[in-house]
């Protein structure tokens, strides 16, 4: 019994937190962190409700795996209805503060209700409390996580935290824990911020022990983590490269969206890349990457540590960024990098440090801000409205815009949106480059299909992260597919959504997943967890996850015509390279897909798939 | 042979599998907060450091022992803390001048690195080789390999 088998809950209307027992029916059907809090999710809250109102409900989970010896089990989620996209959002994150979490003895916190003033949760062990935040409100992550270690003469307090991004509730605004680990996307940190919950600071010493079978446990954790270090991914790519090694591969194969997806190749990917981050500057002789960082427990080890030009005209005169400090990954160097034409690496890491100081999804930010410059090259912006010239490539234009989203000021609040809401405020909705509201990551969905339908169908709106087609598309990983080809791509696709969110529900991070399969995965479940947790049961336990999300999603008002992609990806092909000529041909594929699903033409669970998965 | 941890900080990620480790060797639980091998992170320099008791021959903390209840284990050279004999007035703690011996509330008796009796767990954990568990008498060896490699005294032509 990995579970702590305890759920905090906390209500901030009532200014108070109390303790109870873990419903172990339903972690027998969804396990944990993903799985088990979207099921307490739904179950709680009405699927209509406001996001940003006192009546939604906020649940940080961690899963059975997190805070054990399994490799990258240090992974906590996310789960609310989220602001950006009106559907259920689930944000995963890694860092520290999960397995720190579960050392106190919490499966997971529940909190509903607003307070009527900043408040910060602060638990140690078994005793939680909510305390005052007036003076934190208004300060960055970085700077409440300082404060709180100082005042609770605690260095090894963990902090989850928003800053003022989520405080002002910008729509993709983060929940930052550790100072540059994530739970990103969908707006989450709005929520937060909804709330008047500045932060939470959590101390465990309890640690993680009855483990249901020890022994086969650590064999099982061992033998998973010679399988990522012999990997050439895992082993090799992410930790020399981390997740930037896709950058010249993306751009080569033409499908690195560029420009607002105007282009799928960017002249300016190499300057941007991970091979870019090692090499020594002119300026200052010194490389741009310093290191690489795990998160707790990880034996990979993507993260990025790098260090800015103190030359740089971003921070020339502000020495408190120069110092080492969380770097690129490949996502957010697509979408404040490529996204909007700009190529200057420096100008890049800052806007990312912005994102991770104020708590913003720098993919969403930086393809709003692609929007934002392509709404200004057609003329329909004008410098005027936005208070500064903001030309696709413009590096100033990036860190200037970064600033004033972050903080609220001046067109950022505009900004602060989102490209759904900044394009159809301007008389241009087709030109947002999102799927249900929410922002495209760093592939184009017309030239890798799987990713395309991927896209549509993913239930918390645009994301790679819930079925990583990616992974055959380009790697081969586990069998190579052609990426111009939509045939059988519904069924691989149906299989990496639900092996996803087992995956997302165990503590474990979906990176392990280039490298292992399930045959890796199970064992360890298996050992950690009492019950059935064969292959198949967990694989059902996915799909019941898919379901259960999509009944949601349902009841909060999509349908089955939001399953789809904008017209520029559906009509406008690509340009150049090797996808060249290619539009995304969601209507081959989407039809199948919802069969495969046991879903209606409509996309609605048929009576007969729910009830197979005891839905 | 007579061996000892040995810590290259330029290889730690900062993954704390050794802090899980260590604690799952000494209390059965993954629980950082007991585990006698620490890892810091200087951020801002992008350095990781892991830390634990160097077993001084000297030691500090067995010489300030008021009851004797830190041994020297003839086999290891571990300096081990006895449980049974310590009693938790935390002078060795004061003694250490690294503070790698420390008072557990929880069993009321000091803790320190006991080289797991041989087979140090946080060595076996490592990812990345950032700790390891080699002969006392050469922990330089791989510093002197490395400035050898680079020594080019040979006549060439």
């Amino acid at each position: 019994m990995a579970w702590t088998r305890k759920i905090l809950r906390i209500n901030l209307t009532q200014g108070s937190c109390s303790s109870e027992a873990l419903n172990m029916e339903w972690a027998a059907q969804y396990l944990g962190q993903r799985g088990l809090a979207s099921k307490y999710l739904v179950s709680e809250i009405d699927p209509r409700v406001d996001p940003l109102s006192p009546e939604n409900k906020i649940i940080y989970a961690t899963g059975p795996l997190t805070g054990t010896m399994a490799s990258t089990g240090g992974r906590y989620s996310v789960v609310t209805k989220g602001p950006l996209t009106g559907v259920i959002a689930c944000s995963n994150s890694g860092g520290f503060f999960g397995a720190e979490l579960k050392f106190a003895g919490w499966d997971m916190i529940i909190v509903e209700g607003k307070s009527s003033t900043p408040v910060y949760l602060h638990i140690e062990n078994e005793r939680a409390e909510l305390l005052p935040a007036d003076d934190l409100w208004g300060t960055t992550v970085w700077s409440t996580e300082a404060t709180l270690k100082k005042r609770h003469q605690d260095p090894l307090l963990r902090v989850s935290s928003i800053g003022r991004a989520g405080e002002n509730q910008v729509l993709f605004a983060a929940i930052v824990n550790d100072l540059h680990r994530a739970a990103g996307r969908s707006g989450v940190g709005a929520v937060m911020g909804s709330k008047n919950l500045k932060a939470i600071a959590v101390r465990g010493t309890r640690g993680v022990g009855n483990i249901a079978d020890a022994k086969a446990f650590m064999a099982a954790a061992t033998a998973g983590k010679k399988v990522l270090a012999e990997n050439a991914v895992t082993g090799q790519g992410l930790p020399t490269y981390g997740t930037q090694v896709l950058m010249n591969v993306i751009n080569e194969m033409g499908a690195l969206p560029t420009r607002n997806h105007r282009d799928v190749e960017f002249e300016g990917a190499r300057k941007i890349s991970a091979e870019a981050m090692h090499e020594k500057r002119a300026s200052d002789g010194r490389a741009h990457l310093v290191t690489n960082q795990a998160c707790f427990g990880c034996t990979i080890a993507c993260g990025r540590i790098s260090r800015i030009d103190e030359s740089h005209f971003s921070v020339e005169t502000r020495p408190e960024y120069w110092g080492a400090n969380g770097g690129l990954e490949y996502e957010a160097a697509w979408a404040l990098g490529s996204a909007n034409g700009v190529d200057d690496l420096e100008a890049l890491q800052f806007a990312n440090l912005l994102c991770n100081e104020d708590g913003m999804d720098p993919i969403s930010f930086g393809a709003t801000v692609g929007a934002v410059m392509e709404l200004y090259d057609l003329g329909i912006l004008s410098k005027e409205e936005i208070g500064l010239e903001v030309p696709f490539g413009s590096a100033e234009a990036l860190c200037k815009l970064a600033e004033m989203t972050a903080r609220g000021e001046g067109f950022g609040k505009i900004l602060g949106q989102g490209s759904k809401r900044v394009c159809a405020r301007y008389g241009k909705p087709e030109l947002s480059m999102t799927v249900k509201g929410q922002e495209f990551p760093a592939y184009d969905g017309r030239a890798l299909q799987g990713m395309g339908l991927a896209y549509a169908t993913s239930n918390r709106g645009a994301c790679h992260l819930r079925g990583y087609m990616v992974s055959s598309e380009v790697f081969g990983i586990p069998v190579k597919t052609d990426p111009r080809e939509t045939a059988g791509k519904p069924e691989m696709l149906k299989a990496f959504q639900d092996a996803t969110a087992v995956v997302d529900s165990s503590g474990l991070c979906v990176f392990t997943t280039f490298a292992w399969t399930m045959n890796d995965i199970q064992p360890q479940i298996q050992a950690a967890c009492e019950g059935d947790w064969s292959q198949d049961s967990l694989l059902q336990m996915g799909e019941r996850i898919w379901n259960l999300e999509r009944d949601f999603n349902l009841a909060a008002g999509i349908t089955g015509k939001d399953d789809t992609l904008p017209p520029r990806l559906l009509n406008e092909p690509c340009k150049t390279g090797g996808s060249k000529g290619m539009v995304a041909e969601l209507g081959k594929m989407l039809p199948e897909y919802y069969s495969l699903r046991g879903w209606t033409p409509e996309g609605v669970p048929t009576a007969a798939t729910r009830s197979r998965l005891g839905l | 042979m007579q061996k000892s941890l040995h810590i290259d900080p330029g290889k730690c990620t900062g993954c704390l599998q050794c802090e899980m480790a260590c604690s799952y060797e000494h209390t059965g639980a993954f629980n950082p907060s007991r585990s006698l091998i620490k890892v810091f992170d200087f951020h801002h320099e992008g350095r990781k450091v892991p830390y634990t008791c160097t077993q001084c021959a000297e030691a500090w903390c067995l010489n300030a022992c008021p009851v004797e209840a830190i041994k020297i284990d003839v086999t290891t050279g571990a300096k081990v803390v006895l449980d049974a004999v310590c009693v938790g007035c935390k002078v060795c703690t004061i003694a250490c001048p690294f503070g790698t011996i420390n008072y557990s509330h929880e069993t009321g008796k000091v803790q320190k690195c006991d080289l797991c009796g041989g087979d140090p767990a946080c060595a076996e954990a490592c990812p990345t080789d950032a700790i390891t568990y080699i002969d006392s008498d050469w922990t330089g060896l791989e510093r002197m390999r490395k400035w050898a490699q680079k020594t080019d005294s040979a006549a060439r032509v």
